[in-house]
């Protein structure tokens, strides 16, 4: 049943915990004008594919599913962005800071797989 | 404007972004069963596109906060993106593992800029 009312409320309500703390994170860590390194959405995206490694293989079927969904889909594919990310990247392309957008791909792209690969093993992911 | 509305703004956008990309990339997921995540791919081009748009046009900052911060920030996943690539990587599935990866950030990166210039 993916379209049941009880999942699509909590992936609902994850989606406001998760999008007000990547505000929240936005506000404290990324820099005011658009050309500096963008700390918060980079510390999101991280934190975030580290987190559902590990609640994707370490949660698994012991939960509800809706709470499951609420949690993965919900809070910690909201807290997570790939348009902020895309945005910022062209306006540091076009600020021609080529140097900062490449560390900023970088440490994403790299640290994205590691870290989504390290959350899994930290949960107990058999194969 | 007052904090409190703020964080309103950004948990509407936030819980109709997430909603819709459940409901989007489950239906993508059933109706075309395919080894590349296109559901998620989809998702992250279009919302890279409208958070180009809405950065274009100097919109207020009520707008930006629910639609960009909270909507667009939430719709898109890069989470969902790494741990799917992961999988892929898994299964050895190398062609569609750099693919997917590829596509994903060419997408998202074009489709930010065409919305931001050229919308």
């Amino acid at each position: 049943m993916p379209y049941s009312l009880s999942r699509i409320l909590a992936v609902g309500a994850g989606g406001i915990v998760g999008s007000i703390a990547r505000f929240g994170l936005s506000l404290l860590w990324n820099p005011v004008t658009a050309q500096g390194f963008p700390w918060g959405t980079l510390a999101c995206n991280l934190a975030g594919c580290l987190l559902l490694g590990y609640t994707a293989s370490a949660v698994g079927a012991r939960l509800p599913a809706a709470v499951q969904l609420g949690i993965t889909a919900g809070l910690i594919g909201t807290f997570t962005t790939l348009s902020t990310f895309s945005l910022e990247m062209v306006q540091l392309l076009q600020a021609g800071h080529a140097g900062t957008a490449a560390a900023y791909a970088a440490l994403s792209g790299i640290g994205g797989l590691a870290l989504a690969r390290l959350g899994e093993a930290l949960g107990g992911y058999e194969k | 404007m007052m904090t409190l509305s703020k964080l309103l703004l950004v948990a509407a956008g936030g819980f109709v972004g997430a909603t819709a990309r459940y409901l989007l990339s489950t239906f993508v997921s059933t109706r075309f069963p395919t080894m590349l995540p296109y559901g998620t791919l989809t998702i992250n081009a279009i919302g890279s596109f409208l958070i180009g748009i809405v950065a274009g046009h100097a919109a207020p900052e009520s707008v930006r906060l629910i639609i960009a911060v909270g909507f667009m920030g939430a719709f898109t996943t890069f989470s969902t993106f790494n741990l799917e690539s992961v999988r892929l990587a898994r299964r050895k599935a190398w062609a569609h593992f750099a693919a997917y990866i590829a596509l994903t950030y060419i997408l998202g990166i074009l489709f930010a800029f065409i919305g931001l210039y050229y919308v």
